[in-house]
């Protein structure tokens, strides 16, 4: 969808993208990190902001396999019990 | 038809949430019932394949790239042999990818390379297709950690 721009028109007049609006968005990105709340105040490099989002998408990233695992171990370890199951019916309702 | 969504807080009781986790649960259910049973390591796969199946499927996230090109990842893993992981790069290019401006920070490739079709984006959509990544990395985690809080105790 945006391969049909010009870089020309990008590099030159970025008017609809504004300084702004980047800043914005990259403070939005650091109020979403782990350690928004005791910086909350202050504003860190947008380039600092980009490196600890890759930590943390890589954190989570590697949560989820752990956690799949884990899920994996409980699914083997205990056959579905008809009070398991009971609660996935419930919570699906 | 372009209705800007703010970024919601992280609460589990939303309905973006709770689609995701319904997707989620579905499909668990669905790998526990399933017989004979599998292996552990692909048992393993199927509940991270459900995990980034229900991220892209939840309500907020349908209409986002990153979705799509994580739905279009999973067919990938799908087809191929068992064993391989995240980490395979064969991929289909849909749009030419952009390399990284001089403007940009220089995480911002280490960051397309994070979020999935990250390459063919725009500096500025990138920041948002993140952030509403990260949300729904975030909520899969905490579904994930309350249904093992929740089964275990």
């Amino acid at each position: 969808m945006s391969s049909r721009r010009s870089r020309s028109r990008r590099s030159s007049n970025s008017s609809r993208i504004t300084e702004e609006q980047i800043v914005e968005l990259v403070s939005k990105l650091q109020d979403l990190l782990p350690e928004a709340r005791s910086r909350s105040s202050e504003r860190v490099s947008a380039s600092r902001v980009l490196q600890d989002t890759c930590n943390y998408i890589r954190d989570l990233q590697q949560e989820v396999d752990d956690l799949s695992e884990r899920l994996a171990d409980m699914l083997a370890s205990t056959e579905m019990t008809s009070a398991q199951a009971a609660i996935i019916r419930s919570l699906l309702m | 038809m372009n209705r800007k969504n703010p970024l919601p807080n992280s609460n589990p009781n939303s309905p973006n949430s709770s689609m995701q986790a319904l997707h989620f649960l579905q499909a668990l259910a669905r790998i526990a019932r399933a017989a004979p049973k599998p292996a552990h390591s692909a048992r393993t796969r199927q509940i991270r394949h459900a995990a980034y199946a229900s991220m892209a499927h939840s309500s907020r996230s349908s209409r986002r790239t990153w979705s799509r090109a994580l739905l279009h990842r999973l067919r990938q893993w799908q087809q191929q042999r068992p064993g391989r992981l995240l980490t395979v790069r064969r991929r289909v290019r849909i749009v030419t990818p952009i390399t990284s401006r001089p403007e940009e920070p220089a995480r911002a490739e280490t960051l397309r390379q994070l979020v999935p079709g990250g390459r063919g984006m725009e500096y500025c959509n990138l920041l948002e297709e993140t952030a509403d990544y990260v949300q729904c990395l975030r909520a899969q985690v905490q579904l994930m950690q309350t249904l093992l809080d929740a089964f275990s105790s």
